[in-house]
């Protein structure tokens, strides 16, 4: 995994529903395919994601096979009070990226 | 297949084509020229408008770290020499491909950048559809976004654009097919169930969806000669890029999309 692109407000109100999106570059290799010699290539794919808000899940995601290479994922959340929100990516071959936006609440 | 995906798929196609007749013509030019961008969904214009949508993005920032990274014996990064991107390419990428004095005929952007990679840095030699060309060529096309495609009005390239157009209407493989039968010809038309676009290099290198991946407009060229059922020539072959000249200057004043998104 190299690289993720978030997209967040910076600044909401309080109580405001605000939405995130999230794109991560990956493979997602889908354990179906073979190689150029014939062997099976090994599944990797993201299998998990999840986002916190201060500590506390607010958003978990588990993905299949049929998910597209880079996958965005997208979704909304209620802005409580200013802090970090933090994301994380994991694969099957144990590799997992973690990004944080920080967000301001008025 | 089960009849239930049938049918939602039939659905959905439905939905692309009433999406696609009410989509907007901000791509279009006066005469009647558009952009691939035009004959995409909305969902999928959508998702080339929003840059933290856009997948081609990614790589648009690997390039801007790229760009300033050293490289070659030469110790020496892009920047060193073109300082910030942001101002010194724009436009830059509209241009290619141009005539070089070193090869004594046009090359196109990767041509280029590898150019300055074995001159100035004395650094390996990127190949094409690698990440880092990728990166690199799609940061610094994206510096052009929004400005016109504008050829070099040079007289050296007129032999070069005139074989490039050969090409392009030259019928070619087992389909007998030329570019122009499917993108003068039938532009607009269906091509099993995708519309077939006009053929003009706007975005690239562009992300997609069919690859899962950014890719180059050698690439692209590639993929239609191989479905041509033609054999094609290798990365970087001389005809290609007089095919990319003459799709340039076919596509001038067109505006450029890079990183576009396209299905």
């Amino acid at each position: 995994m190299a690289g993720a692109l978030i997209n967040v407000p910076a600044n909401v109100k309080r109580g405001e529903t605000f939405e995130i999106k999230t794109l991560v570059r990956h493979p997602m290799e889908t354990g179906y395919r073979r190689g150029p010699s014939g062997e099976a290539i090994a599944r990797d794919i993201i299998h998990r994601f999840v986002c916190t808000y201060d500590g506390e899940e607010i958003f978990r995601a588990e993905l299949f096979p049929a998910v597209a290479a880079n996958p965005f994922i997208a979704f909304s959340t209620v802005a409580t009070q200013s802090g970090e929100l933090a994301f994380t990516w994991t694969d099957d071959a144990g590799h997992s990226q973690t990004e944080t936006v920080k967000i301001t609440v008025a | 297949m089960t009849d239930r995906f049938r049918q939602r798929a039939a659905a959905s196609l439905a939905g692309l084509a009433l999406t696609l007749a009410a989509a907007a013509s901000a791509e279009t030019t006066a005469d009647g020229r558009r952009s691939g961008f035009d004959y995409m969904s909305r969902e999928t214009q959508s998702m080339q408008r929003d840059d933290s949508a856009n997948p081609g993005m990614l790589w648009v920032r690997d390039g801007e770290a790229l760009w300033s990274r050293k490289a070659g014996p030469a110790e020496r990064a892009c920047a060193d020499c073109h300082g910030d991107a942001k101002t010194t390419m724009r436009g830059v990428a509209a241009r290619y491909p141009a005539f070089s004095e070193e090869a004594g005929r046009p090359i196109n952007l990767e041509q280029r950048i590898n150019e300055c990679r074995s001159e100035r840095q004395g650094a390996r030699l990127l190949p094409y559809e690698s990440q880092e060309m990728l990166g690199l060529s799609a940061y610094i096309a994206h510096q052009s976004r929004g400005l016109p495609i504008a050829p070099p009005d040079d007289e050296r390239l007129t032999p070069f654009r005139d074989k490039g157009r050969a090409f392009y209407e030259a019928r070619q493989g087992q389909l007998n097919l030329s570019c122009a039968l499917c993108h003068d010809d039938n532009a607009g038309r269906r091509l099993a169930g995708a519309p077939i676009p006009q053929g003009h290099p706007t975005g690239y290198p562009l992300y997609r969806l069919e690859w899962q991946d950014l890719g180059s407009l050698q690439r692209r060229l590639r993929n239609c000669i191989v479905g041509m059922r033609a054999e094609a020539f290798p990365y970087g072959a001389p005809e290609y890029v007089d095919l990319e000249l003459y799709l340039a200057t076919r596509a001038a004043g067109m505006t450029v999309e890079t990183p576009a998104v396209r299905p």
